[in-house]
């Protein structure tokens, strides 16, 4: 197998030679940074920490043109120089110690090759350990995410009580900022952003689950193929469609509508309302619990279905009282994951639900939810280390938990479900 | 798509029993689509005795067990014609009521299929159904009775919480059957009913299909030709979705008439 010894060679000379790169790049800054302290002058280190810091850093970030910031009199022009110098060798040392590397594991490779050696299952093995490699580079993603959001919330919690943002009814994060009052004054209390979040979610599956679920059994149960083939691609559309569309739909038509239908009625109702971002949400939802419930609907076997019917029960009875039953823990994970989405929309509610976080349960009202307050607090200047930022994490993390309980709750569901009919 | 053209009507083969024709059938003509499963067949059926129907496979045994409850109906593109009556009442006529014909026609299907409920919510499927019993003690009761007629209740009556699926496969089958018992048909349909089953769970059902012909009128589709013999008192040999031969199932197995027949039943088909 030719093509097996080539590919063994290459594979077990280029990944060493990837690794060192990466290496090379993750500790390039610290190099750097070792490189330039070394050229400062003493008088600069008499300065003081914050000062050496601030030089580093200008110096980084200009290493490959010093010519261009000796005006700014950190450096001398020999010294520029021969930093630049000790830099270039560095880098150009480095590289080459990465060529000889590849080229002697190739020659290494390369001898190992002879007709007995069997690169099929080596060349697998390498193989196997790059495949790895991928999923582990996954997996600590998704960790150091999540380690973030815990290490950002625990700074914000030194500044904002714990009790105060899990149970204070006040959201007003904004006043921190605009009297300059770092740290002190603003209100942090979520409630009213998780009634909001819990208010629309709420409206939306009033909307989805029905209209998700009876379209499911009509195309699981009555629709004739033909039929089911068309109308299922065009329901699960709907979940395609930018959320921006689904915004704007909610905030130009719907919106206006809700509110000169209630003012015909004799409410008050705001432009910006729970309700409109709730409906449309709903619609754009339909997808995520119709097309799981009808898969699990289809995949209730034939002979429940038979059995049924021939003990004299009618089409309804039948999917009522057995289909229906023995797809229920699909049904409910989809329900799940469905609430999950609902959860975690933003757009939709920035344009139609308005910002205000007022704590109400009445549809009507503008309210605003966790994602969205996730959004205003991060957009604009703001310091990395006000509690205004860092209330952002803290929110962060608490609708990753939700959901995070939601969709496993959602797969224990599922995955019981299908145990029950292999 | 019903039309009792009276000519052309194949032999019924000799009733040697004494006991009445329940199940009449003339001239029956199954299509799937533009495909003929069944043709012309004419088939009578004895009031509580055992009538099986075998057969190689594909031959149309099921499709004719399905047209005696109306179980095609089901089935899109299938469309029957030919006229077949039981007590003398054409149940393919356009004013019968399916449902209610259903009910009078139990139904035991290849593989056990109990409904993902109690053992005592399976039973009690069919009387709720059609609201026979409304009274809890008396349900309970029904329950008892077609567990202790299915042979089933000495074994699981400290059970009847249980999900049915958690039964052995032998048993669920007779759930199955209890479940069929239980909303007081006459007629039983059995569709290879042990042929997911191991040989003691076959010899149990084999027993209680003996026992149950005592009440019930029963027609089995099986594969095993032993089974045909131990169990039925008439048995109808279908090839190619024509009736061949029916008769006394001693008779059938014995010294058939027909050849094809003979080829099958001694094992020399094919
Ligand atoms: N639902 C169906 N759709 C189309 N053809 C079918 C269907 N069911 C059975 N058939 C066909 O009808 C013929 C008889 O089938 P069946 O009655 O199941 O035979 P058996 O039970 O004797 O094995 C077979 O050729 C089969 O392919
Ligand atoms: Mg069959």
């Amino acid at each position: 197998m030719p093509n097996y010894h080539g590919l063994f060679v290459i594979l077990s000379s280029l990944l060493p030679c990837i690794i060192f790169l990466i290496v090379f790049i993750s500790i390039d800054g610290f190099i750097k940074g070792v490189i330039i302290q070394n050229h400062l002058p003493n008088s600069l280190i008499l300065l003081g920490r914050e000062e050496v810091d601030f030089s580093v850093s200008i110096l980084r970030n200009n290493i490959h043109n010093l010519q261009s910031i000796l005006s700014l009199e950190i450096l001398s022009t020999d010294s520029a120089n021969s930093l630049y110098n000790y830099y270039f060798f560095y880098r150009a040392g480095f590289l080459t110690l990465i060529i000889c590397i590849t080229t002697f594991l190739a020659y290494l490779a390369g001898k190992k090759l002879n007709v007995r050696f069997d690169a099929r299952r080596n060349v697998e093995k390498i193989l196997k350990f790059i495949f790895f490699v991928f999923s582990i580079v996954a997996v600590l993603t998704t960790f150091g995410i999540i380690l973030s959001l815990i290490f950002e919330t625990v700074r914000f919690f030194s500044q904002v009580s714990f009790s105060e943002f899990l149970f204070g009814i006040h959201w007003s994060p904004q006043t921190a900022i605009r009297e300059g009052q770092v740290g002190s004054s603003g209100s942090f209390g979520a409630i009213p952003i998780f009634t909001g979040t819990l208010l629309i979610t709420a409206i939306s599956m009033l909307i989805a689950v029905p209209l998700g679920l009876y379209s499911a059994i009509y195309l699981s149960q009555y629709a004739r193929p033909k039929v089911r083939n068309y109308f299922k691609p065009i329901l699960e559309i709907l979940a395609g469609i930018p959320t921006v569309v689904y915004g704007f739909f909610a905030a130009l038509s719907v919106g206006p509508f809700i509110r000169s239908t209630g003012e015909s009625l004799g409410l008050t109702v705001s432009t910006e309302s729970a309700l409109a971002a709730g409906l449309v949400m709903g619609i754009m939802i339909i997808p995520y619990v119709s097309s799981l419930s009808d898969d699990v609907m289809t995949a209730v076997p034939e002979s429940l279905r038979d059995g049924s019917l021939a003990l004299g029960a009618t089409k309804s009875e039948t999917i009522r009282k057995v289909i229906f039953p023995a797809a229920l823990p699909g049904i409910v994970g989809a329900i799940l994951l469905a609430i999950s989405r609902a959860i975690g929309e933003t757009m939709i509610v920035v344009m139609a639900a308005g910002l205000a976080a007022n704590l109400t349960a009445n549809p009507l009202s503008a309210v605003t939810t966790v994602t969205v307050q996730i959004v205003t607090l991060l957009v604009g200047d703001q310091e990395f280390d006000s509690p205004k930022t860092l209330a952002a994490f803290a929110l962060g993390l608490v609708l990753f938990f939700i959901t995070l309980v939601l969709n496993i709750l959602a797969m224990v569901t599922v995955r019981k479900y299908r145990e029950r009919y292999e | 798509m019903v039309d009792g053209t009276e000519n052309d009507i194949k032999p019924n083969g000799n009733y040697s029993s004494d006991n009445n024709l329940l199940i009449d059938c003339k001239n029956v003509d199954v299509f799937y689509g533009d495909k003929q499963a069944l043709y012309n067949v004419s088939l009578g059926i004895n009031e509580k005795e055992v009538t099986s129907l075998i057969g190689p496979s594909g031959c149309g045994k099921s499709t004719f067990l399905r047209c005696l409850n109306r179980m095609n109906d089901v089935i899109d593109s299938c469309s029957i014609s030919g006229n077949i009556t039981i007590n003398g009442e054409d149940i393919y006529n356009p004013n019968i009521d399916v449902v209610e014909l259903r009910s009078r026609i139990g139904m035991v299907f290849q593989k056990p299929n109990p409904f993902p409920k109690s053992v005592f919510d399976n039973v009690a499927y069919g009387p709720r159904l059609h609201g026979k019993i409304a009274d809890k003690d008396e349900m309970s009761h029904k329950v008892e009775a077609s567990l202790v007629r299915a042979g089933l209740w000495d074994e699981i009556k400290d059970r009847l919480n249980e999900p049915g699926t958690s039964l052995s496969g032998g048993q669920q089958q007779r759930l199955c059957i209890a479940r069929a018992i239980a909303v007081d048909p006459e007629i039983i349909l059995m569709d290879e009913p042990c042929s997911a089953l191991d040989p003691i769970a076959t010899a149990k059902i084999e027993e209680l299909i003996d026992e149950l012909k005592t009440n019930y009128t029963i027609v089995i589709v099986t594969h095993s030709m032993q089974q045909a013999a131990r169990v039925s008192q008439r048995t109808a040999f279908f090839h190619l979705g024509n009736l061949i031969e029916v008769g006394d199932t001693e008779n059938i197995f014995r010294s058939p008439e027909n050849e094809q027949t003979e080829a099958y039943v001694t094992g020399r088909y094919g």
